[in-house]
C-alpha cells in the first residue's frame, strides 16, 4: 500500500530568535549550552595531564610547566568559572524540573543566581587554593 | 523488511510501539533520565574533583602519583571520569540534533561525538589504574 499522502497546508512560521528582547532566562540557557560546549572540549586538558601523569617524569613536568604558565593558570582559572556556571545552570534545571521557582520573580533571580554564584564561587576555591597552599 | 513504522494505515502496531526509537537519533526517553542521573552525581564528584586539582597543582612527579595512586582519590576520579563523559555525550548529542540536519553530516557528528566521549573515557581511566594500580607491584 502506498503511504499516505497528507495535504499540505500553509504553516504559520514561528519568529525567529532575535526578534525577542534578551531575556536572563533566555541568556543563561544560552550560555548554558555555550559552557556545556567548553567543558565538553576542555576536558581534553583533564585526559592529558591524566596521561601524562601515567607516562612518567618528564611528560608530567611539561604539563605541569604548561599549567603553572601564566597561561596556564588563565585556563584553568576561566576553566574553573565555567564549570561553575555549568553546575549551577545545572541545580537550576533541577529546581525547575521539580516544578520550583517558575514564577517570574523567582526565575529571574535563579537565573542571576547562576552568574554571581558562580563568579563567587569561582573566587572561593581559587582563593582557598592558594591560601591553604 | 520494509518499515512501517511511520504509516499508521498498514501497520497494526501500538502506537507506542510506532514511536519507540524514533527519538531524533533513534533513541527515547533514556537519555534523557541519564543526562538527570549524572547531573545529580556530578557536583559531588566535580567539588572533589576540583580539590584534587588543587591539592596537585605545584607538587613534584612523585607526590602527584603519591596522591593520584591513594583509593579514596583514585575512586573519585574514576567515577567522576565515568559521569562526566555519559553526560557530555548526551549533552553534546542533543545539540547535534538540534543544529545539524543534513542527514549525512548528522551521521559523521554523532559517530565524532561517540569516539571522542569514549577516547577521554578510556584514556582517563586508563592513565588513573596505570598510577594507580603500578604502585601496588
Amino acid at each position: 500500500m502506498a503511504p499516505t499522502v497528507r495535504p499540505t497546508v500553509a504553516q504559520p512560521l514561528s519568529p525567529h530568535l532575535q526578534i525577542y528582547r534578551w531575556t536572563w532566562t533566555m541568556a543563561m540557557s544560552v550560555f548554558h549550552r555555550i559552557t556545556g560546549t567548553a567543558l565538553y572540549a576542555g576536558i581534553a586538558l583533564v585526559a592529558i595531564w591524566l596521561v601524562a601523569l601515567a607516562s612518567g617524569p618528564a611528560a608530567y613536568d611539561w604539563v605541569a610547566w604548561f599549567f603553572g604558565s601564566i597561561v596556564g593558570r588563565l585556563v584553568l582559572f576561566v576553566y574553573t568559572w565555567i564549570l561553575m556556571h555549568h553546575m549551577l545552570g545545572g541545580l537550576r534545571h533541577f529546581i525547575w524540573d521539580f516544578g520550583h521557582g517558575l514564577d517570574r520573580e523567582r526565575r529571574l533571580w535563579l537565573s542571576r543566581g547562576t552568574l554571581i554564584g558562580s563568579t563567587l564561587l569561582t573566587i572561593l576555591i581559587w582563593a582557598l587554593a592558594l591560601v591553604l597552599r | 523488511m520494509v518499515d512501517n513504522r511511520q504509516n499508521t494505515a498498514v501497520t497494526m502496531r501500538t502506537p507506542r510501539a510506532r514511536v519507540k526509537g524514533l527519538g531524533a537519533s533513534g533513541h527515547g526517553a533514556s537519555h534523557w533520565w541519564m543526562q538527570r542521573l549524572t547531573a545529580a552525581a556530578n557536583p559531588f564528584l566535580i567539588l572533589g574533583f576540583v580539590v584534587i586539582i588543587a591539592m596537585m597543582s605545584g607538587r613534584a612527579y612523585p607526590e602527584a602519583v603519591a596522591l593520584v595512586s591513594h583509593p579514596v582519590v583514585a575512586l573519585i576520579l574514576i567515577l567522576a571520569v565515568i559521569s562526566v563523559t555519559l553526560h557530555m555525550r548526551i549533552g553534546m548529542q542533543v545539540i547535534i540534533e538540534d543544529y545539524v540536519h543534513d542527514r549525512g553530516w548528522k551521521l559523521i557528528a554523532l559517530f565524532a561525538n561517540n569516539f571522542y566521549a569514549v577516547l577521554i573515557a578510556v584514556a582517563c581511566l586508563y592513565a588513573i589504574l596505570r598510577v594507580s594500580l603500578g604502585r601496588m607491584v
